[in-house]
């Protein structure tokens, strides 16, 4: 040990980040949001080491996506948990559960000290995330494949209320191999789903090995395209880019949004970028220290 | 002597139908979900009337059960309808994890269940939906005995908030239930008391049950015939007076032997009050050729076989 303390919620200040609005210029949005991913990642890490579990190659993979989302994009907050009229957000690819929880308790959906309890007995921060366990959790995933039919029934019962509410699913690369997506790519595109917006998290690598090695996507775009998705490709560590993505949806009537957004597997720590051993390997003490140094420890 | 099958028949998937319709009329937030199965859910008119409220995701069962979850998180009360063998089968995961792990407001409503697709073969067989549902916690697992029956299962899982299996018979079926009966979830129905010996049925061989007790009384034998139509949670108790009061219990259903209402009669007996148990119903094997009546006659799952084990029970005991 360096003197890097590694009880998640004891060892440094994690502050709340609140909604940022267009409004507060783009230059503090953006400021917000990095500095928000930033913290994210440092607690993240933190728990995923204490806990002994966690998959966070994946999840500092998308920790970019989710804080766009809950931090700016997104019509949400603790308060508005049961309004009909906020916006879901599915993160289908559930083993980034520990992700998930640090962004909400940033966001103040669940008590920061409560991420120390992260896969212990009895919490409700369960490996995988449940709607039952946390009401800010709209789906309860980790078995690949379900959030995206979920993420189209919601955004149908929208339509049927002719809401303006959006949809997002977050999906990994890999979890696109199941065939429940296509099913459901193919329902969204009929359905003509313009408010439903599914991302998904191209960092190129599934548990075992590449993702084009094992069973390719490519090409998804042209896919995607000709199922009647409106696709876009962005740089998905760019939080500037991925604000003008989300922006401009739905950006053609009748159909929905596809975001490729390009991520590298545990980004942006050295030793983790594109590793595929790092989809679920535990980061040790050294690792966390090494990791919190690059992020920067001020 | 006018038999129990020599009534009238009726198809339950018409009031169904007719029931889910007449709830949409009170209730905009009803849909309906379903895999190409308009026509075999007898939702022609329910289409008519409320077009945007079928949702067709055609033939892909993973994402019908997931789109109707998505449906009960937006607010709606989807009615997932299906064959029965496609939905809980091809599905089960999504049953698992979206409807009841996420305790969804979710209806499923398994269409033509058990035998009733004959000849079509042991593919459209739905003989082991019970089994595989009873073991997911959370879930109601409802299997109405006729139209009467039917009716008042859609109309309770409109009104609960949560998730519900509905198995809806294709195999035209005799009334059995009283004309006042009202379903409550969980309780079993005695449609005739009786010392001697039990029966136990749920769903469509209800009404063989009923003439097996008949056939019986005039051998003396005193039958006691328990309607069971809701497989979880388990009227327990009801079982339990069975096995204390009666020489044994003999099960009837239109599913497979393993795990279904003769499973969970013979884990109650055993745990509560161990009684001999007789479990009629389709073997643990896959059919050969035959109509669904023609492959329950073959198997048993009518009042002859019901008959002889109550004798034996009795003689038994």
């Amino acid at each position: 040990m360096t003197g890097v303390q590694t009880k998640a919620g004891t060892d440094e200040a994690f502050p709340l980040f609140g909604r940022i609005g267009a409004d507060a210029g783009r230059e503090a949005v953006l400021a917000h949001l990095a500095e928000a991913a930033r913290t994210v990642r440092r607690r993240d890490i933190q728990v995923v080491h204490d806990a002994g579990q966690g998959h966070i190659g994946g999840e500092f993979s998308v920790i970019d996506l989710l804080v766009t989302l809950y931090m700016h994009v997104m019509n949400v907050s603790p308060e508005l948990l049961d309004a009909p009229e906020r916006d879901r957000l599915i993160l289908s690819k559930g083993h980034a559960a520990a992700a998930l929880y640090t962004v909400l308790a940033a966001r103040g959906y669940i008590g920061r000290d409560e991420l120390k309890t992260f896969v212990q007995p009895l919490s409700r921060l369960n490996g995988h995330p449940a709607r039952t366990k946390i009401d800010a959790v709209e789906a309860s995933t980790g078995p690949l494949g379900h959030g995206l039919p979920i993420a189209v029934g919601t955004a149908v019962a929208a339509k049927l209320d002719r809401s303006e509410r959006r949809t997002f699913v977050i999906l990994g690369d890999g979890e696109l191999q199941e065939g429940s997506n296509w099913e459901a790519f193919m329902t969204a595109g009929n359905q003509r789903l313009d408010r439903l917006v599914a991302v998904v998290d191209r960092n190129r690598l599934q548990q075992g090995a590449d993702v084009a090695q094992t069973n390719d996507l490519e090409p998804l775009a042209d896919k995607l395209r000709a199922f009647g998705w409106d696709v876009h490709e962005v740089d998905g560590h760019d939080h500037g880019a991925l604000i003008d993505t989300f922006a401009g949806v739905p950006a053609l009537s009748g159909r929905p949004t596809f975001v490729i957004a390009h991520t590298d597997k545990g980004y942006p720590v050295s030793y983790m970028r594109d590793q595929v051993s790092w989809h679920h390997k535990v980061p040790t003490a050294e690792h966390v220290r090494i990791a919190l140094d690059e992020l920067g420890n001020q | 002597m006018t038999t129990a099958l020599e009534r009238q028949l009726h198809d339950c998937r018409e009031t169904w139908a007719a029931t889910l319709t007449d709830l949409a009329r009170n209730d905009r937030d009803i849909v309906a979900v379903v895999n190409d199965s308009v026509g075999s859910s007898k939702l022609n008119a329910f289409q008519t009337e409320f077009s945007d409220r079928v949702i067709n995701v055609g033939i892909a069962e993973q994402d019908m059960v997931g789109v109707g979850a998505g449906l009960a998180n937006g607010g709606k009360i989807p009615f997932v309808s299906a064959a029965a063998c496609f939905l809980t089968a091809r599905a089960l995961e999504q049953i698992k994890v979206d409807a009841a792990y996420s305790e969804s407001n979710i209806k499923l409503i398994g269409q033509s269940p058990g035998m009733a697709y004959g000849e079509l073969g042991p593919t459209h067989h739905s003989i082991e939906d019970l089994a595989w549902l009873r073991a997911i916690p959370g879930l109601t697992v409802i299997v109405p005995a006729d139209r009467r029956e039917t009716a008042e299962v859609i109309r309770w899982a409109a009104e609960h908030p949560g998730p519900v299996f509905v198995r809806v018979s294709r195999m035209p079926v005799p009334d059995v239930m009283p004309e006042d009966y009202r379903f409550v979830p969980g309780h079993a129905v005695t449609l005739r008391d009786g010392r001697d010996v039990t029966i136990a049925a749920t769903g469509t061989v209800v009404s063989r049950a009923l003439e097996a007790a008949e056939l019986a009384g005039a051998e003396g034998i005193d039958v006691r015939v328990l309607a069971v139509p809701t497989i979880k949670p388990f009227d327990n108790d009801a079982i339990v007076r069975a096995a204390r009061e009666t020489a044994g219990i003999v099960t009837l259903e239109e599913a497979s032997v393993v795990g279904g209402l003769g499973g969970v009669v013979a884990e109650t007996v055993v745990r509560r009050h161990p009684a001999p148990v007789r479990i009629l119903g389709v073997p643990d094997e896959f059919a050969p050729t035959g109509s669904a009546s023609w492959l329950l006659d073959h198997y048993g799952v009518n009042a002859t076989e019901a008959l002889r084990a109550c004798r034996e029970l009795v003689a038994t005991e």
